[in-house]
């Protein structure tokens, strides 16, 4: 059963919808028994990091921690990528897991002399594909996927993918069984329906 | 890159989707669900279903048509018409809508912009502003007001004004219908749209007055929009969303193909 973690940071309706369409069993939940009981986690989420909060209110953060130590797979989307890290400065008083390195920044207001519009909205392409990710297995580079935010993760030797606006950012992270992507696969079409369905059969 | 986005626009009306020509002559094009999923699969970046009949005569949008629509479709999803509060907006997303769209309901309660997107995320709303030039004004840009119900009624904001307003209490995109261009197939009204895009930080979505490939370049470019919605050009076969964008990247546009 795919446990997908509620913590009232938007809509899980579409990734439910989703995964259920892959034919994945998938179930919404907020219990830590739940979660340590998983057979793979999702953390969806979208809008306020500080939304995360509740995950540790909730013993939702240690109950996470245990099912990742066992191996089980866990994808972060969006705010829930964000999460993996130390943290975020849209919300300097609330941690992330901390299972990589490094904080998300809001992307700059300028970038090579130019306006960077921010929220970073629409479909965007995938870069710098990393041949040995399981997640993206099949996906080729300068494919296409749907973001919609303000604050991105920074590159490191973690990075699966990296995707293009005001510089490279972290478009999907991934080692071992934990891997989260800044977009939203749940709307990004037969390529994101791919990668979800990639996670579906790890 | 990030590439300009094409967007599908469905009117719905009693749960079917009409097209007016300057929000009248209405003519039936098909089942909501069905043209959602078929826009889907001919290169739509998006799919906006506006239930345009909503606000004027008081109907709750068309919850069911909206699960239908959204039961197997796997790009974004906005819904418009006739959401009044935080709750309705809810109901929306609870069928499976991305982001809903908020005129009039926007402009009688500005607070509506901030509590639904505390809920959903500013992402999630879109705050829709039909928009007439004001022929009468020495700058008829500039004095631009925005209209409700339809385009029936006058507000007396201006729609530089009201964008801004609007992107101050956390609307996550604007969407600006011109009046004068919709239904004519003439083009967009590019000077409006790049004075809004260039007092926003947010995206916004140009509309009205899409007849061929060479008014969405022209609004990409003069308009400075991040994505235009198109309506009745695609419903009857003239192009679609690929051939659409074919077009576009030829002309240098970033577009997803």
């Amino acid at each position: 059963m795919i446990q997908v973690i509620d913590y009232k940071a938007g809509n899980l309706t579409s990734v439910v919808k989703a995964l259920r369409y892959l034919g994945a069993e998938a179930h919404v939940t907020q219990s830590p028994g739940d979660v340590r009981g998983a057979s793979k986690i999702v953390l969806p989420g979208v809008g306020h990091f500080r939304a995360t909060q509740l995950l540790h209110d909730l013993q939702l953060t240690q109950a996470t921690r245990e099912a990742i130590a066992r191996g089980v797979p866990f994808l972060g989307i969006c705010v829930g990528l964000q999460w993996l890290y130390e943290g975020s400065t849209e919300a300097e008083s609330t941690d992330g897991l901390c299972h990589y390195g490094g904080r998300c920044e809001r992307f700059p207001a300028t970038h090579d002399g130019a306006d960077l519009k921010s929220p970073h909205v629409g479909w965007n392409s995938l870069e710098d594909i990393r041949a040995d990710s399981r997640l993206l297995r099949g996906i080729a580079p300068g494919s296409f996927v749907y973001y919609t935010h303000s604050w991105r993760a920074p590159v490191d030797a973690d990075t699966a993918a990296t995707t293009h606006y005001g510089g490279p950012f972290t478009a999907a992270v991934e080692r071992d069984n934990v891997m989260g992507v800044q977009f939203h696969p749940e709307k990004s079409g037969e390529t994101g329906l791919n990668l979800l369905r990639n996670f579906v059969q790890i | 890159m990030l590439t300009k986005r094409i967007i599908a626009c469905l009117d719905v009306r009693g749960g079917r989707v009409v097209k007016g020509i300057q929000f009248v002559d209405i003519v039936d094009a098909g089942d909501p669900a069905e043209l959602a999923h078929r826009h889907a699969a001919a290169g739509a970046d998006e799919i906006v279903l506006l239930d345009i009949t909503a606000t004027h005569e008081g109907r709750g949008t068309l919850i069911d048509t909206v699960k239908r629509t959204a039961a197997e479709l796997f790009i974004p999803f906005t819904v418009g018409g006739g959401i009044r509060s935080a709750e309705d907006a809810a109901a929306v997303f609870e069928a499976g809508a991305d982001k809903v769209s908020i005129n009039s309901s926007a402009i009688a309660r500005p607070e509506l912009i901030g509590e639904i997107g505390a809920n959903f995320g500013a992402q999630a709303v879109i705050v829709a502003i039909d928009a007439r030039r004001n022929a009468e004004a020495p700058d008829p840009i500039a004095d631009a007001e925005v209209y409700v119900s339809g385009g029936r009624k006058p507000t007396g904001l201006r729609v530089v004004e009201w964008a801004r307003e609007a992107e101050q209490r956390g609307a996550g995109e604007i969407l600006l219908t011109s009046m004068d261009a919709d239904g004519t197939r003439a083009g967009f009204d590019d000077e409006l749209t790049a004075a809004v895009s260039q007092a926003v930080q947010i995206p916004v979505i140009a509309s009205g007055g899409a007849g061929n490939a060479q008014h969405f370049a022209d609004v990409f470019g003069r308009g400075k929009a991040d994505a235009a919605l198109a309506a009745s050009i695609f419903h009857f076969g003239v192009t679609d969303s690929w051939a659409l964008k074919r077009e576009l990247a030829i002309s240098g546009v970033p577009v997803r193909l």
